[in-house]
């Protein structure tokens, strides 16, 4: 008796935080619109100066009003809906936060049998996966947004054609990735690229285990092949946006290409390569049916590449048809929590992040 | 009248260039004989023929299009970087023509270098990066070396005592004219031979301009300068000699003083006196 109480205040502490979030994200919201309010009104009124009568009252003042008021609600719904989903998402898990608390994110072991569920393998196989999807993903998704932006001429057939592609790549959808993944790339990566390592490099933790081909590496590899059109296509538009004056200031100074890309180009879209590439990270996090279909299913905790694994979405959509007693679809739930909050975290790091690039390199008007 | 004899120059020229126009005695910096720029199919430079003397400032102005940008641009082969943009004729500098077969323009731009209209900076790099960037791209390392080399150039552009303390901050972080004058800086710390200046005041309040006009009457001892200017007092002011362009085409290259008080061209006339333009 006395144990649950307990638990139910831990419930009560975790359930406010993700809450308290939303009503700060909703009071923030208020202000902001007070603000632009406040800001608008003002400025409106300076303009002018004398309000000649053919100009004060409009008719379609009343239009504006509806708009806004329609702008606002689709905005506001957004939040609400946002809120409900982590309200639903606590409440659904709570059974997993009454038994095993702060512990369910640190744990290693989820065994449906013995009912011990604990999040700590598929948090370590989502980063896993996504780290590997990064590291392969990123280089080449810069290289295609620096050959289509600086290489090539804009307007070029190459160009468009290469792009188009690149855009339809990014219209395939998950399973097919998948299947893809499962039937030709697994043997193949492990055929050409794991037993070789294995064979010579095999004393690495990286490289320990025997090769099945359905493991971190695969998954990572074809993350990294599902993030490259976001991350290419992203960071295309942010060297084209690069202006010109900032090429020319490197070429007139005796800069190579190459050089003019190196030290102009990049720095300047720097801000931005870092959006593309946490876009392209938040995709590999979420990335499901592909996942689920090449990384083997097993929630472990290795380093080695070849080693199966599990992530954050492959579990839920795996073993959500299995769940058949409350506190398993509450683990499974909870799952889905943390990978909520998993995403949070990246995205408040990356705009961290990129608020500290910025800040240090304003460009004065 | 120098249209005509324009047109007859280039072909079998020798080197002592009968054809270009020069206005001066001495051996020419820089001359462009017959010289074409065209965007696409258009011709925005229609064969100009001209010298630039050492170490003066020649100014070139005329009414906006008239492609004295163009013109400027290429000089130091930077016109060649627009989309379907290309360049016909020749450009010497000391007697060598940079585009001749096997010139590597990157090499040319390190000898003629540019500012350009806006201020342009490395908004991520210090004040000192800034001017220190063409150092490095040449394979300078040496601290003591880009340490001098830096604040020469800043000494040389007027910038020094203002930035003296604060070398490790952004560039971005300027005034306009004095991001302007850590262009100029940038570009004098790879020791060009030739400057040219896009209409470099253009974005400046009056008070920058005349440290910028200044500055140029200073560097001359050291640089040829050619600035291109829509101001036709700021050509007045500091220009040695002045070229007129008119829908590229070069209507008149005269000493400053001559141009201005007597144009023998009617257009230059009406061009100066502000009756078009």
């Amino acid at each position: 008796m006395n144990q649950s109480g307990k638990h139910s205040l831990r419930v009560g502490r975790i359930s406010h935080s993700p809450t308290l979030l939303c009503i700060v994200a909703i009071t923030k919201f208020i202000e902001w619109e007070r603000f632009s309010l406040a800001g608008k009104e003002p400025s409106a009124e300076n303009n002018a100066v004398v309000p000649a009568p053919q100009f004060s009252a409009r008719t379609s003042k009343l239009g504006d009003r509806i708009f806004r008021v329609l702008t606002l609600g689709a905005a506001f719904f957004v939040v609400a809906l946002l809120v409900l989903l982590v309200y639903e998402l606590i409440k659904g898990s709570d059974l997993t936060l009454a038994k095993f608390g702060v512990g369910f994110f640190s744990s290693k072991t989820w065994d449906p049998v013995t009912q011990i569920f604990g999040a700590l393998p598929f948090i370590w196989g989502t980063l896993y996966t996504s780290v590997i999807a990064l590291i392969i993903g990123v280089p080449i998704s810069l290289g295609v947004a620096i050959f289509l932006s600086e290489i090539i001429s804009r307007t070029s057939r190459i160009g468009e054609l290469l792009s188009s592609i690149v855009g339809l790549l990014a219209a395939v959808p998950s399973v097919v990735f998948g299947l893809w993944g499962l039937f030709v790339l697994s043997p193949f990566v492990r055929d050409y690229f794991e037993v070789p390592l294995h064979v010579h490099l095999g004393a690495f933790p990286l490289f320990k285990g025997e090769p099945f081909g359905l493991d971190f590496l695969t998954a990572g590899i074809i993350l990294a092949i599902m993030i490259i059109p976001t991350v290419s296509t992203i960071s295309m538009e942010v060297l084209r946006a690069v202006p010109r004056s900032q090429r020319e200031a490197m070429i007139s100074l005796g800069g190579t290409r190459w050089e003019t890309i190196r030290h102009s180009v990049l720095p300047y879209a720097r801000s931005g390569l870092f959006g593309a590439i946490i876009l392209g990270l938040g995709r590999a996090v979420g990335e499901t049916m592909a996942v689920t279909m090449v990384i083997g299913n097993d929630p472990s905790l290795s380093t080695s590449l070849f080693h199966p694994g599990y992530t954050l979405a492959s579990v839920i959509a795996n073993e959500f048809t299995e769940a058949t007693y409350p506190l398993y679809v509450s683990a499974l739930v909870e799952i889905g929590l943390t990978l909520f909050i998993l995403a949070l975290i990246i995205n408040i790091f990356a705009r961290l992040l990129i608020w500290r690039i910025t800040k240090s390199s304003r460009v004065r008007t | 009248m120098k249209l005509a004899e324009m047109e007859q120059t280039d072909k079998g020229a020798n080197f002592e260039n009968r054809g270009a126009v020069r206005p001066f005695q001495t051996q020419p910096k820089l001359e462009t004989r017959n010289l074409k720029a065209f965007f696409g199919k258009t011709e925005a430079i229609k064969g100009i023929s001209l010298a630039i003397p050492d170490r003066k400032i020649t100014a070139i102005i005329g009414p906006s299009g008239c492609g004295k940008s163009t013109f400027l641009r290429c000089l130091n082969r930077m016109h060649e970087l627009v989309q379907r943009a290309h360049t016909e004729g020749e450009v010497n500098l000391d007697g060598a023509n940079i585009y001749g077969p096997g010139v590597d323009a990157v090499a040319v731009r390190r000898k003629i270098g540019m500012v350009f209209q806006k201020p342009n900076p490395f908004p991520t790099m210090s004040i000192y990066d800034n001017v220190a960037a063409g150092l490095k791209l040449n394979g300078v390392r040496n601290r003591k070396r880009l340490d001098e080399a830096v604040e020469r150039s800043l000494k040389l552009a007027f910038l020094w005592e203002e930035t003296k303390d604060r070398l490790k901050e952004p560039g971005s972080g300027l005034s306009g004219g004095q991001q302007q004058r850590l262009c100029i800086a940038r570009a004098l710390a790879v020791e060009p031979e030739v400057i040219l200046m896009d209409e470099p005041c253009s974005a400046l309040d009056p008070n920058a301009t005349s440290r910028i006009e200044q500055m140029m009457v200073e560097l001359e001892n050291e640089y040829t300068i050619v600035i291109v200017t829509h101001n036709m007092q700021q050509a007045a002011r500091v220009a040695d000699y002045t070229a007129f362009f008119y829908l590229g085409q070069m209507i008149e290259y005269e000493e400053t003083d001559k141009l201005f008080e007597n144009p023998k061209m009617e257009l230059t006339e009406r061009y100066i006196t502000g009756k078009f333009g």
